[in-house]
């Protein structure tokens, strides 16, 4: 894959519920922030692209409300559904194919939808959603079959999540940023065994956008550029029944391409961080095995090593994750976000010394069907 | 940079029909997939990426993309979904043509499907736009062209019997096209005899509702001697979706003094630069335009740059348009034969390929070099591309 750098990134504060502002408005706030840091005015841009869902906005073309605020008046541009790591690799492709600048945007208000039915929408209307099975219940499945494969203990998962809230106390613009326990994780009730409050992600508003450019042009404004080493996606079976839920074969193709692309041979030692879409705490453990930072079963083991630790060698989702603020779609933009700042060294507070290479996660689907992997890094 | 050129080289479609009780929206897709993928001369396995499209609330299906694998085909493959409402087709032919372009891939599908049986096409329609300043008011897509009609005939003098014109020819043509879902040799007057909706526009005016679904194979230009057809050449693509209300058109022409529909003037001026077009009507062999209604048949010519504005109805009723005309536009008979929504920018992409690799039957214009094809959607949105039987002298974005 020819080298596409970000050279701009911006995103809203994520907030349980932003009232006072529309959804069209959070992309115009993100937008404007993601050329702001690039040095550049929209006329330096020569594609758009958004990033929505007519579930979750309510509206039927939700990508329209937003023509006016993202800048895309007079321009070339395009609408990819679903999570930001998916719109913003096509992005990636508008840049490879000659375009010289690209903003990307995505929003999010989880505080205008009704989860459980939007999230009932994903499956088969037919064979399956008259359980009344969503995000919450299925995740429950994969966690339960997950645990039970590896042993992985509930006290385990909630590891993760004490680790994230606590990260998130450095993140500015994070929702949920708290100093709690296990014992509190434990003792929060269940939403859907094993699966309990502090385990989830939280019901979210934000958006967020970054600029691309091509080798030619990525020199030619304000920041330097993060190189994007690797993209791969891949999409595993839809019915629940017909995978293995305890373990992600389309993540592990994902990173495989991803990697291939990168030049990387060994993640677990080559991978200086990782920020994955931790929607419940069982899939950063999860996830971080599909991604072969650490093998199969070894999730538990890795949080209780402390190497995912904000101060560990490893460290991983030093942003807070989706746990500390979860607007879905722009969640995973906002991983490729936390890395680009992190290799760039704008990560303030929260900064990991001697970023070289990071690796973003994003999914699509229910149980993380359809799985994207980003790799970053400084150098071309 | 890595970017190449872009070839289709198979089509599949499925028959459009008002409602495909005998299958669901994954059988659907699959269809249109296995033909296209016959078409092409290529197993699943061969394919590198799969682009999918629809509009979200017909059917009701959240992550169309996830739930839809089995009849794609993109298990254990990449797979992205692109809309953006009635442009959905065009969108995800132009996602293709860049999932190509861009060197990732080599081999991309692009799908777009509807089963308008299973939706309240208006009522979803409606809930495209702002819920405090447009919806309220607002009463779909029927309506908001009937604005556009009014508009024009105002401005124009055209007449209700030359958008009838466009109703018969397209469904005439449609008489070719073992696909399309309204064939008929109707006359105007018959047109005219058919009820009023939203005045000026009458039911035979109007596009159908169809289910339906279609799939094209995108190749790059060092994959396309793989395949057995030869390849239509992506020549060119443009868009532009300017406007996010209703009301957008109306402030544009009657307070800014603007034009229209500049969406397509500026995506047809880019397009046709990029291209090397500057007389469409002598240039351009054969045209497969999004027309939701009949109005559009004549007001879109003069947006094309096909002739002056105001000369639409002259255009038309010269014979130009017509099969055996200088640019006949429509040969499959187009969105006022079938529409399925999500499928039908696409459908139009798939037919102009069909013209220029000379697999049309009976639907063939003798001798295409280059194809136009439109979508239409969103807020008076255009998407454009154009199609070549030669190899396109350089790449362009």
């Amino acid at each position: 894959m020819e080298p596409v750098a970000i050279i701009g990134a911006g995103m809203t504060d994520i907030r349980r519920e932003r009232t006072s502002d529309t959804y069209a408005d959070l992309v115009f706030e993100a937008c404007g922030k993601a050329l702001d840091d690039a040095g550049m005015t929209i006329a330096d841009v020569d594609v758009v692209l958004t990033g929505s869902n007519d579930f979750f906005d309510g509206r039927t073309i939700s990508s329209m409300a937003v023509m006016d605020a993202c800048g895309s008046y007079d321009k070339n541009v395009s609408t990819v559904e679903g999570d930001g790591t998916f719109g913003a690799a096509h992005a990636v492709m508008r840049v490879l194919a000659g375009w010289g600048t690209c903003l990307y945007c995505v929003h999010h208000k989880g505080s205008e939808s009704v989860m459980p039915l939007i999230t009932n929408a994903m499956f088969d209307p037919v064979f399956e959603r008259f359980l009344g099975i969503e995000a919450v219940t299925s995740s429950a499945l994969q966690a339960r079959a997950y645990m039970d494969r590896y042993g992985i203990t509930e006290e385990q998962c909630a590891k993760v999540s004490v680790k994230n809230h606590g990260n998130a106390l450095k993140n500015p613009v994070a929702q949920l940023a708290m100093e709690i326990s296990v014992d509190d994780v434990m003792s929060s009730p269940y939403i859907s065994d094993p699966i309990k409050l502090l385990d989830c992600s939280p019901v979210s508003d934000g958006a967020s956008a970054i600029v691309l450019a091509g080798r030619e042009r990525a020199g030619a404004f304000a920041r330097k550029p993060v190189w994007v080493k690797g993209i791969g996606y891949n999409c595993d079976a839809f019915h629940l029944g017909d995978r293995d839920l305890a373990r992600s074969d389309a993540l592990a193709a994902a990173a495989k391409k991803a990697y291939m692309d990168a030049g990387i041979s060994e993640p677990a030692t080559e991978v200086d961080i990782a920020e994955v879409s931790d929607v419940f705490s069982y899939m950063e453990l999860m996830w971080l095995e599909g991604l072969g930072l650490c093998g199969p079963g070894e999730g538990g083991a890795l949080i209780d090593s402390g190497r995912t630790a904000a101060g560990g060698d490893m460290p991983v989702n030093v942003s807070g994750g989706c746990l500390s603020g979860n607007p879905v779609l722009v969640s995973g933009l906002n991983r490729i976000i936390e890395c680009a700042l992190q290799v760039r060294g704008d990560a303030g507070a929260r900064q990991v010394e001697g970023v070289g290479t990071a690796v973003a996660q994003g999914f699509n689907g229910p149980c993380g069907q359809s799985q994207c992997v980003w790799v970053l890094g400084g150098d071309v | 940079m890595a970017a190449g050129r872009v070839g289709i080289v198979g089509v599949g479609m499925t028959k459009q029909r008002s409602s495909r009780r005998d299958v669901t929206g994954v059988e659907l897709i699959n269809e249109a997939v296995r033909a296209a993928l016959d078409d092409a001369g290529i197993k699943r396995k061969e394919i590198d990426a799969v682009v999918i499209g629809n509009m979200d609330h017909f059917e009701g299906i959240n992550y169309v993309d996830t739930w839809s694998v089995d009849g794609s085909g993109a298990l254990g493959k990449p797979v992205m979904k692109m809309t953006t409402g009635g442009t959905t087709g065009s969108t995800v032919a132009m996602g293709a043509y860049y999932h190509v372009a861009s060197g990732m891939f080599d081999r991309v599908l692009a799908i777009g499907w509807e089963k308008n049986s299973e939706s309240d096409t208006t009522g979803a329609i409606i809930t495209a736009f702002d819920p405090f300043w447009d919806r309220p008011t607002f009463a779909g897509a029927v309506a908001g062209l009937a604005l556009e009609a009014t508009l024009y005939m105002s401005e124009t003098g055209a007449t209700e019997e030359d958008a009838a014109y466009i109703a018969v020819r397209d469904r005439r043509h449609a008489l070719n096209n073992p696909y399309a879902h309204l064939k008929m040799d109707a006359k105007i007057e018959d047109i005219m005899a058919t009820p009023y909706l939203s005045w000026p526009v009458k039911l035979g005016d109007m596009c159908p509702r169809t289910d339906g679904a279609c799939a094209v194979v995108f190749s790059s230009e060092a994959a396309v001697a793989e395949f057995p057809n030869p390849p239509a050449w992506v020549h060119g693509v443009a868009d532009r979706h300017l406007w996010a209300y209703t009301s957008d058109p109306y402030v544009n022409q009657k307070v800014v003094g603007g034009t229209w529909f500049p969406a397509m003037e500026r995506a047809t001026e880019e397009l046709y630069r990029k291209v090397g077009i500057t007389d469409p009507l002598e240039q351009i062999d054969v045209a497969e335009l999004y027309l939701p209604y009949s109005f559009a048949g004549l007001r879109y010519m003069e947006s094309l740059g096909f002739c002056e504005r105001g000369g639409g109805p002259a255009l038309v009723r010269s014979g130009e348009t017509d099969m055996g005309g200088r640019c006949p536009v429509n040969p499959s008979g187009g969105v006022m034969s079938s529409n399925a929504i999500g499928a039908t920018g696409l459908l139009r992409v798939a037919e102009a390929a069909l013209q220029v690799q000379g697999r049309a039957g009976d639907r063939q214009v003798p001798d295409v070099k280059l194809a136009l094809a439109t979508g239409f959607g969103g807020c008076y949105w255009s998407d454009e591309l154009v199609l070549g039987k030669d190899k396109p002298e350089k790449v362009r974005g």
